[in-house]
């Protein structure tokens, strides 16, 4: 059985991965862990939605799932965090290193990788 | 009265202290050290700023701060019973600005702290949907962007996380440099080194000082995990690392936050500090630096318990 975070992952992908939204049925159709419980993926799918990540609309008896945001919004969003883009310089994170410039850096970086050569 | 200007004093010399300090270069020979000495520094200016306001307006009642507040608190409660001596304006001023101060401080934590879980938790829920396992780099997530970025979010499980960039960018020595130093920071739990600092430059935005301080504490916390990294990598591979990423990531400085010239002041003292590192600092200095932070970190207390 996978950890719950494995599997919203899995059930984001195929919901990115459809062009128009989907219900629960059709995802676990999709989905390919077959022995997966219908009730599992709509607790996935309910928790996706209640973490905001989810969007629903009626059809019917049934609820159609799209995702909020595109992959690639979240993954610039994580990046904006990740290099302190956003300004705010809060401790959230800590990040490995600031951008520098100049022609110093890189002549000193041709020389600590040449010294790796020798 | 005597307490008061004790405290007074305190407050000015930990202002002055924290001043001066900004511009001490021994710091990058004891990264460590100096963090503990810039974090008695806080807490002792934030002590016993409030506290000389405080026990001077609770003077009259004889009883120091703290039990002079529980006496002041019990008075207002009663039906404004209170000390035989009459309550003067400059008291009252003192009184007023030294608790709104206090309470200001204390807000202004536990907001820091709120929000920094907050972004943390929010960071992690789009990790967990956007990130994946890649058997180059086992126990890090990997977010397929191409610029570089590596970075730790921090708690109490701690996540490190690289982009695909990173791994594109780096040769697998500096990968294992990289690493090395965000692990330091998760073991070392620096984050919680900065928390204060970042909530006290959101408190006074204006102030260059605090601003400098932070910087400061920041660059000191990278080399202090630049310090642990070393023992498990070449020093000379994380040096370059740091280069690369700084290099390669050429992402405009964002207003308000560190200037491209200063951030890039701070890679290279990083860096030179790893590819010719300087003598370490004798280990006398560093243990009296060590007791006089415990020294002044308990003095503030001390004080503020102090009767009279």
């Amino acid at each position: 059985m996978k950890g719950l975070g494995e599997l919203e992952r899995s059930i984001m992908d195929i919901i990115w991965a459809q062009s128009s939204p989907v219900t629960a049925r059709e995802v676990g159709r999709l989905i390919a862990d077959r022995d997966l419980a219908p009730t599992t993926v709509m607790t996935v799918l309910d928790r996706l939605t209640r973490k905001g990540f989810l969007l629903r609309t009626r059809d019917g008896r049934a609820w159609r799932y799209e995702s909020a945001e595109s992959r690639d919004a979240y993954v610039a969003e994580l990046m904006l965090g990740a290099l302190d883009l956003t300004g705010d310089r809060s401790a959230a994170l800590t990040r490995f290193a600031q951008a520098v410039s100049g022609s110093e850096a890189e002549i000193l970086l041709r020389a600590l990788t040449e010294l790796e050569d020798e | 009265m005597i307490t008061a200007a004790v405290l007074a004093t305190l407050a000015l010399v930990c202002a002055v202290g924290a001043w001066r300090f900004t511009r001490a270069r021994w710091t990058y020979r004891a990264p460590h050290v100096a963090i503990v000495l810039w974090q008695a520094l806080g807490v002792t200016w934030g002590l016993a700023g409030t506290g000389a306001l405080l026990s001077y307006a609770l003077a009259p009642y004889g009883q120091g701060v703290l039990q002079g507040l529980r006496a002041f608190a019990v008075s207002a409660l009663n039906g404004g019973y209170g000390p035989a001596e009459p309550y003067g304006l400059p008291r009252i001023l003192a009184l007023i600005v030294g608790l709104t101060a206090l309470t200001v401080l204390i807000v202004v934590l536990l907001t820091a702290g709120v929000q920094t879980l907050r972004a943390r938790h929010h960071h992690r829920a789009l990790l967990a949907l956007v990130s994946r396992d890649d058997p180059e780099v086992p126990g890090v997530r990997v977010v397929d962007h191409p610029g570089p970025a590596a970075y730790c979010v921090p708690g109490l499980r701690s996540q490190v996380v690289v982009s695909a960039g990173t791994l594109k960018l780096l040769s697998p020595a500096e990968l294992t440099a990289v690493l090395a130093h965000e692990s330091a920071h998760v073991r070392e739990r620096h984050d919680l080194v900065l928390l204060p600092f970042a909530a006290l430059r959101r408190a006074l935005p204006w102030s260059r000082v605090v601003g400098r301080i932070q910087t400061e504490v920041g660059l000191l916390v990278e080399m202090a995990a630049d310090d642990v990294a070393r023992r498990y990598c070449s020093p000379r591979r994380l040096a370059s690392a740091l280069l690369r990423f700084g290099t390669a990531g050429a992402a405009p400085a964002p207003h308000g936050a560190l200037g491209v010239s200063d951030s890039c002041a701070a890679v290279m003292a990083r860096v030179e500090r790893l590819v010719t590192p300087g003598p370490e600092l004798p280990r006398r200095i560093r243990y009296s630096i060590v007791a006089f932070s415990m020294t002044l970190t308990a003095s503030a207390p001390l004080l503020w318990l102090m009767p009279h």
